[in-house]
């Protein structure tokens, strides 16, 4: 059951120098409560997909095509793209919470941690006294692992970690069905990292929300997805279990992305990485933009332009990609 | 505390040092205000009178550690000397007399400027991409107009032509000063012109200043989190951008708080004002050294408590300064 059906999303940035398409016929389910990875490099469009869906694209970028719906467990549903101003401030972290990349930007540096709490609750909550908004902040604060007299904290009082772990404990406010996290642990050390991996899926245990986890780093998407998206050049171009991929991944690109980092038990390989560098998206090479740093590439790779068939959108093997590539 | 407590300290110094340096400037120029007096009258004077006049100038003989002393005794009842162009009034008298005019009409006219100038500028900001961009070219026309230009020009068209307004004096001759209706009606009609003319020339300044801050702050990951929040737009701009925004342009506002006593000496000039500027004016076109060296003593002891002022703003409205005061 689905509780995001993302279509046919294209998202352009509008430049002097021609529309940048950033996100090109995009196609994605969220299931709920799962947890969907989305890789890629720099630049793959991953961070403007996640802010199409929560409407927080500012010019020049824009949508140019294509649907979002929520499914409400009612069995209600909602298309996010056509929302009014008024529905939308409602939808917003009632439904789909967003984490953002490094916290210490994300929390407003003047106000404290409870306050930030403490206005989404004013303003989703207008019955609730202030009292009961207060215990709820400690309460949440709490659950991620924060003791309840650090709400009066100010964000540069806090550790990066806290800060994530604060700013994921905002996000839980209202117990939304989707939470968003956009490179949630990339600015923290390892240590951190991992308590807060191990964080986040015990609170989707608990709370059941469904996570798009976006991040470039594969190895830690392999831990925590229950299925990932590979997207190269704003086009997804695999999709599938974060096992299968794990073991058997049908797009080159995804085999020179698995191939780019050492793994730590198992048979030793040849490091590969990808030659080359992430496409000029205002000039794409035409039919699949990976052609051209594809080792395994045809010659209609240039110019026919390959479908997500499937999981994968590849030529190779009449469509079908990499064959068993151990 | 330990923070305030070593500016105030760090402000007692500089106060210590422009009251010395206010006190050796004039001691170290050749001449004195006696000899000047007697240069004016072509020399025809009395030897005793001279005398009698150095004694009422307060110029001694006595070694420059032993006029010190005195100097700062006299200071600490308030004792500036005379003033030479208004002999035999004292200066504190004169500067007692103008200050209040200057600080009414300046003070009140920097304080409307910034406010109004500081919210269309967070306005402007927020509206960016929208017609009142248009605002933008006219707000950099009058950033570049000097102050006496614009009150010359509203002298001109709403003094002389359609005579709307007085063009000079701070109340009418009609009225007896003092607390009643009439009087308060003739100041604020005398008033308008120069106020309009400081309004007018410094609020572009700070439409820019705010504004162009306000824009960098728009794109701070707290603020889009806010959005995403699902806020009121005005919780948005006023809470999160506009609170953030305006911490760099405190000291701005401070500095101009401070150079408020000073006066606006041109707009002063133009409408014939009462104001400090005007008395300087006069200071300067008759050498009147005590009264020149009162005013900038003055000045500068505004300055340095706007400086606090500011410093003390900064603590109560940005949490990061209070940390380092721990």
């Amino acid at each position: 059951m689905n509780v995001l059906e993302i279509r046919d999303l294209s998202v352009d940035y509008l430049s002097g120098g021609g529309a940048v398409h950033a996100v090109a016929d995009v196609s994605l389910d969220l299931r709920r409560g799962e947890i969907l990875g989305l890789a890629g490099e720099s630049g793959s469009g991953k961070s403007t997909l996640a802010n199409a869906v929560a409407r927080l694209l500012r010019p020049p970028a824009a949508i140019t095509s294509g649907s979002v719906v929520y499914r409400r467990q009612d069995g209600s549903s909602e298309d996010v793209l056509a929302l009014g101003r008024k529905e939308l401030r409602a939808f917003r972290w009632k439904e789909l919470a967003v984490v953002f990349q490094s916290a210490m930007n994300a929390l407003n540096p003047v106000s404290t941690v409870g306050a930030q709490i403490d206005d989404v609750l004013r303003i989703h909550r207008p019955g609730m006294s202030r009292n009961d908004r207060a215990e709820r902040a400690a309460e949440l604060l709490q659950r991620v692992g924060i003791s309840a007299d650090r709400r009066r904290a100010y964000p540069h009082e806090l550790s990066g970690g806290m800060r994530q772990r604060a700013a994921i404990a905002i996000a839980l406010a209202l117990n939304p069905e989707v939470i968003i996290m956009d490179e949630p642990t990339t600015a923290l050390d390892v240590v951190v990292q991992r308590d807060i991996l191990h964080e986040i899926r015990a609170l989707r245990e608990e709370y059941g929300f469904a996570v798009v986890f976006i991040t470039h780093d594969l190895s830690l998407l392999m831990e925590i997805s229950d299925r990932i998206a590979i997207m190269y050049a704003g086009r997804v171009v695999e999709t599938g279990g974060a096992r299968a991929i794990h073991t058997s991944p049908r797009h080159p690109y995804t085999l020179g992305l698995l191939r780019s980092f050492p793994r730590l038990h198992g048979p030793r390989e040849q490091l590969l990485g990808i030659p080359g560098t992430p496409p000029d998206l205002r000039s794409l090479p035409p039919g699949c933009a990976f052609h051209p740093r594809c080792g395994k590439a045809m010659a209609e790779c240039s110019s026919e332009l390959p479908a997500l068939d499937g999981d994968v959108a590849c030529l190779l093997n009449g469509g079908r990609g990499l064959e068993d590539a151990s | 505390m330990r923070f305030l407590a070593r500016r105030l300290g760090f402000y007692l110094l500089t106060a210590w040092a422009a009251v010395t340096l206010n006190f050796l400037i004039p001691r170290l120029m050749p001449g004195d205000p006696v000899e000047l007096l007697v240069a004016r009258l072509k020399g025809n004077v009395d030897p005793a009178a001279i005398d009698a006049m150095r004694r009422a100038f307060g110029i001694s003989d006595a070694g420059l550690w032993q006029q010190y002393v005195d100097y700062l005794g006299n200071l600490a009842h308030g004792e500036l000397g005379r003033s030479i162009t208004f002999f035999p009034t004292e200066v504190s008298t004169v500067i007692a007399d103008s200050l209040p005019w200057t600080v009414g009409l300046v003070g009140v006219a920097t304080l409307i400027s910034y406010l109004v100038g500081t919210a269309l500028g967070v306005l402007m900001a927020w509206k960016r991409g929208t017609w009142l961009d248009g605002v933008l070219p006219a707000a950099t026309f009058m950033h570049a107009v000097p102050y006496f230009w614009v009150a010359l020009a509203l002298v001109f068209v709403f003094g002389v032509t359609l005579q709307w307004f007085p063009v000079s004096r701070a109340y009418g001759l009609d009225v007896m000063p003092g607390f009643t209706g009439e009087f308060a009606g003739s100041v604020l009609y005398h008033a308008a012109l120069p106020a309009v003319t400081i309004v007018v020339a410094s609020m572009a300044d700070r439409i820019l200043g705010m504004r162009n801050v306000m824009v960098t702050t728009l794109g701070e990951d707290y603020v889009v989190m806010a959005e995403a929040k699902g806020l009121t737009s005005r919780r948005v701009m006023w809470a999160y951008a506009a609170r953030n925004a305006i911490l760099p342009n405190i000291t701005s506002f401070a500095l101009s708080l401070g150079f408020v006593v000073g006066g606006s000496v041109l707009t002063e000039i133009v409408f014939s004002y009462p104001g400090i500027g005007s008395m300087l004016l006069k200071g300067v076109e008759n050498e009147d050294f005590p009264l020149m060296q009162g005013i900038f003593l003055v000045i500068s002891l505004a300055v340095l408590v706007a400086n606090f002022l500011a410093d003390l703003a900064y603590v109560v409205l940005d949490p990061r300064t209070r940390q380092e005061s721990e």
